[in-house]
């Protein structure tokens, strides 16, 4: 069997592998699949400690994350081909006018 | 010893292919290795006696939110991402910006080794207290999701409409219809 601490450090792995994606990457399609890559790392760490601890809770809110990652994804690519029209560019630099 | 060299071959795919996803510059690449890594992920899932959740990821993630993406990054034909200027002249490519935020990487890393690390209970088998019960079974899975979280299920389905309606009034075109 292998132990928790193991699925908790995959777990972390993605995760920082995530934030990263996030932060270096300079197109919406990445970081948006960054956000899903985070997403995941944080559900593998629910079944992980779901199956720790013998509930079946961990599971259930593992099928909550799948459905708020749906909506995010579709609201989310839904403002990115809004934001396409707008200016043909998928860089974020290219809208730092609406930081102000 | 089978199970053991699974997982590691998983995990390695998993951890592998999202750093793919990040580290090249072709969104079309980038959204079929992420498709790899949710496939691992779900082959970990089954490992974790969880068989439900591996086909709900298979199908949910793999065949839905990944066709989204893989839809909208060939209609906008965005094919390569381009960085050239960005890497020259952005702010956050000051060198003493880039030593403080290494630094805070290295403090996060710290951390996490130490959290791992100190914390008790994490080095028994997974599922040892599990028990024989059958966790993972759709029936108990169902009833606990229609008796337990009946409200957040109900509350997930009005986020999903919201999401839709406006997911289709982003999209829209302007002055296009009323």
């Amino acid at each position: 069997m292998i132990p928790l601490s193991h699925y908790l450090i995959v777990s972390a792995v993605l995760f920082t592998i995530g934030t990263a994606g996030v932060f270096l990457r300079r197109n919406f399609i990445t970081i948006l699949l960054s956000i899903e890559i985070m997403l995941n790392a944080v559900n593998l760490t629910f079944v992980a400690f779901g199956r720790q601890q013998g509930g079946v809770d961990g599971q259930i809110i593992v099928f909550f994350v799948m459905a708020v990652a749906a909506a995010e994804a579709a609201v989310g690519l839904a403002i990115v081909i809004g934001l396409y029209r707008h200016r043909e560019s998928l860089n974020p630099d290219a809208f730092a006018s609406l930081k102000w | 010893m089978p199970e053991t060299l699974v997982f590691y071959l998983l995990s390695g795919l998993a951890i592998g292919a999202s750093a793919i996803v990040i580290g090249q510059r072709n969104p079309m690449y980038s959204v079929m290795m992420l498709i790899a890594s949710f496939g691992a992920l779900a082959g970990l899932y089954v490992q974790l006696d969880a068989p439900f959740v591996a086909v709900a990821q298979i199908i949910i993630y793999a065949g839905a939110i990944m066709v989204l993406f893989l839809f909208v990054v060939m209609l906008l034909n965005a094919s390569r991402e381009n960085a050239a200027e960005w890497d020259r002249s952005h702010p956050l490519r000051q060198p003493a910006v880039v030593r403080f935020g290494g630094l805070l990487a290295l403090l996060l890393v710290v951390q996490l080794a130490w959290a791992l690390l100190s914390a008790r209970g994490l080095a028994g088998p997974v599922g040892a207290r599990g028990g024989a019960e059958t966790v993972s079974s759709v029936r108990v899975l169902g009833r606990v999701l229609f008796t337990d979280y009946v409200f957040a299920f109900e509350a997930t389905s009005i986020l999903i409409l919201v999401a839709m309606v406006g997911a289709v009034v982003l999209a829209r075109r302007e002055g296009e219809g009323s």
